[in-house]
């Protein structure tokens, strides 16, 4: 098929605009934040005329973005680890001692993966109370509260996918060498089998990432302290307020785009292939 | 392999009674929770009252508007977002040279989340679409989309849409990826157009991806929260409200544990219901290659 070089750059060119006008919101946003409060009334379409820095110190300040950006990396990153660690070694045991038990066990994680949280969202909160009384510590209002939740609501999705990984792929020879070789069950799991487990390792911490890093739900339940607020949460309350200023309100979203952003150009390859595979394989 | 006792313990026990903990127990005391009265204080006593939590659910008309108006958005979305996600994963499979571009920037959305989404949306369809209007005049053009009815439940259908679009195309790009080109090949040499190839030779062969995306839309649709929350709140006059801020409220605003608890278990049964239904209606006509 021959086309004319025109016709190509048009279609191009008509992409690239379209793709553009699909980001519009967030131009708007990311635009206004640097504007002064006149200009922002005067033409909100306009790039500023310079850059105005002064509402994100004032948004930095008001939602102390620091704080929480420490607390959703905190939540983040421990969730995710723990997540990725316990559903690999959960799994290889699944599949390796195949048994009863492991099916049954499997099969209610599953199962369960088709709950939605807001079913057990009251009783799960009734429940941390209780738990909390009990052991004499606080699991409703910390960090490792909320990591302790994460865990287990991420590990139907993580012991599906390392089950599905490890019975397609990870052959048994290997493993049967090492132990004549004299290595035990867990140096088996962690120096011949974990190294294997790479490419689903990285498609379950991306998804859990998203999930947990945007959640709002669970931590609007558990979290009450300033201090242990999450992105999400500081965002909610900035926009609780009766009267939203909204040059502020828009350096705050910036602030938390630009984070996101940063991420996903990074490591945008992985993100990409592991959604892809984490839907396919769901 | 043969693998010890001890081993088995060590490997699986640890997460299997964190899963328990967070998972298990509460859907089965939420069962338990849904047949008695209470208002949530630990000193309160809680009544068994039987059935009459459900049998109530029948005659509260908010709530079954509520329903009624989550799967007219769901149903409305799901094709949307569908479409939407076909067409653009179409789009960035051809030989375009800003097809890497393209799909970068189409899947950011739902990398934001939806909290801050409806923020963005909230500030570009409340605040600049009113003062657009003062700028150009046009009232009938741009006005502020949230204090509407009908636009605050159009607002909601837009920014689903935006968030879950670009996802879906990841979806579609894999399943158009994992189509062979010797069968694209055999149906261009064949004289196929680009619409005759696309209805069918590309779509039947999709319809695995088509099964996962429905699933994941017709659920993420109707579980919505983080959206309806910043985007109208439930507003103006609580005509935006989706099932899950209903059953929300109901709990933690109203403080009727139990009744809510029974919105919440039928609003698992319904959830289980429907997408089982769709995989199974949509797994009947996918074909084997």
């Amino acid at each position: 098929m021959k086309r004319r070089p025109t016709l190509k750059v048009i279609m191009n060119a008509v992409v690239v605009i379209f793709c553009c006008s699909y980001l519009f919101p967030v131009y708007l946003v990311i635009v206004n934040a640097f504007k002064t409060r006149a200009e922002l009334y005067e033409n909100i379409l306009a790039p500023p005329k310079s850059l105005t820095l002064e509402y994100f110190y004032a948004a930095l300040e008001k939602m102390d973005f620091i704080m929480a950006f420490k607390n959703s990396i905190i939540v983040t990153v421990i969730s995710v680890l723990i997540i990725v660690l316990l559903s690999a070694m959960t799994a290889w045991m699944f599949v390796r001692a195949d048994n009863k038990l492991s099916a049954l066990l499997l099969n209610i994680l599953i199962l369960t993966m088709l709950i939605p949280f807001q079913t057990i969202m009251m009783p799960l909160m009734q429940e941390m109370n209780l738990l909390g009384k009990l052991l004499q510590v606080s699991l409703k209002d910390s960090l490792g509260g909320l990591i302790f939740m994460y865990v287990g609501f991420g590990a139907g999705m993580g012991v599906f996918l390392f089950h599905g990984f490890i019975k397609a792929s990870v052959p048994v020879s290997l493993e049967e060498a090492a132990i004549i070789d004299g290595c035990n069950t867990w140096r088996v799991f962690w120096q011949i089998v974990f190294p294997i487990l790479k490419p689903i390792t990285v498609t379950v911490a991306i998804l859990d990432v998203i999930w947990i890093w945007n959640d709002y739900l669970l931590p609007s339940l558990t979290l009450t302290s300033i201090g242990n607020k999450t992105v999400p949460l500081a965002m909610s309350l900035f926009f609780g307020q009766y009267n939203i200023e909204w040059n502020m309100a828009m350096a705050a979203l910036t602030f938390t785009i630009i984070p996101v952003v940063i991420f996903y150009l990074i490591c945008q390859k992985y993100i990409i292939k592991g959604v892809a595979a984490g839907a396919v394989k769901g | 392999m043969k693998i010890k006792k001890r081993w088995y313990a060590l490997f699986t026990v640890p997460l299997m009674i964190m899963f328990a903990i967070v998972v298990v127990i509460p859907f089965c005391t939420g069962i338990g929770y849904s047949f008695v009265a209470w208002n949530g204080l630990a000193k309160s006593e809680k009544v068994f009252v039987g059935f009459d939590n459900y049998i109530r659910l029948f005659s509260d008309t908010q709530f079954l508007t509520s329903i009624m108006r989550t799967t007219v958005f769901t149903l409305i979305t799901v094709v949307i977002v569908n479409l939407l996600a076909l067409a653009f994963s179409l789009l960035v499979t051809t030989k375009l040279r800003v097809r890497n571009a393209a799909r970068t920037m189409l899947f950011l959305p739902y990398l934001i989340g939806g909290l801050i989404l409806g923020y963005i949306w909230r500030y570009v369809l409340g605040e600049a679409m009113s003062s657009l209007s003062e700028m150009t005049g046009m009232t009938n053009i741009f006005f502020n989309w949230l204090t509407d009815k009908n636009f605050a439940f159009y607002a909601m259908i837009v920014v689903a849409t935006w968030q879950m679009a670009g996802y879906m195309m990841i979806v579609y790009i894999a399943g158009l990826e994992s189509i062979s080109d010797d069968v694209l090949e055999a149906a261009r040499v064949d004289g196929a157009s680009f619409f005759r190839t696309l209805i069918h030779v590309k779509l039947p062969l999709l319809m695995s991806s088509i099964t996962i995306c429905l699933f994941l839309t017709l659920s993420n649709c109707f579980k919505i929260y983080d959206v309806n929350v910043s985007l109208t709140g439930g507003g103006p006059n609580n005509t935006t409200e989706m099932v899950s801020m209903n059953l929300f409220n109901e709990i933690f605003t109203k403080s009727n544990f139990g009744y809510g608890q029974a919105k919440a278990i039928l609003f698992f049964v319904i959830i289980g219901i429907i997408t089982l239904l769709q995989v199974k209606v949509t797994k009947d006509r996918e074909v084997e290659v």
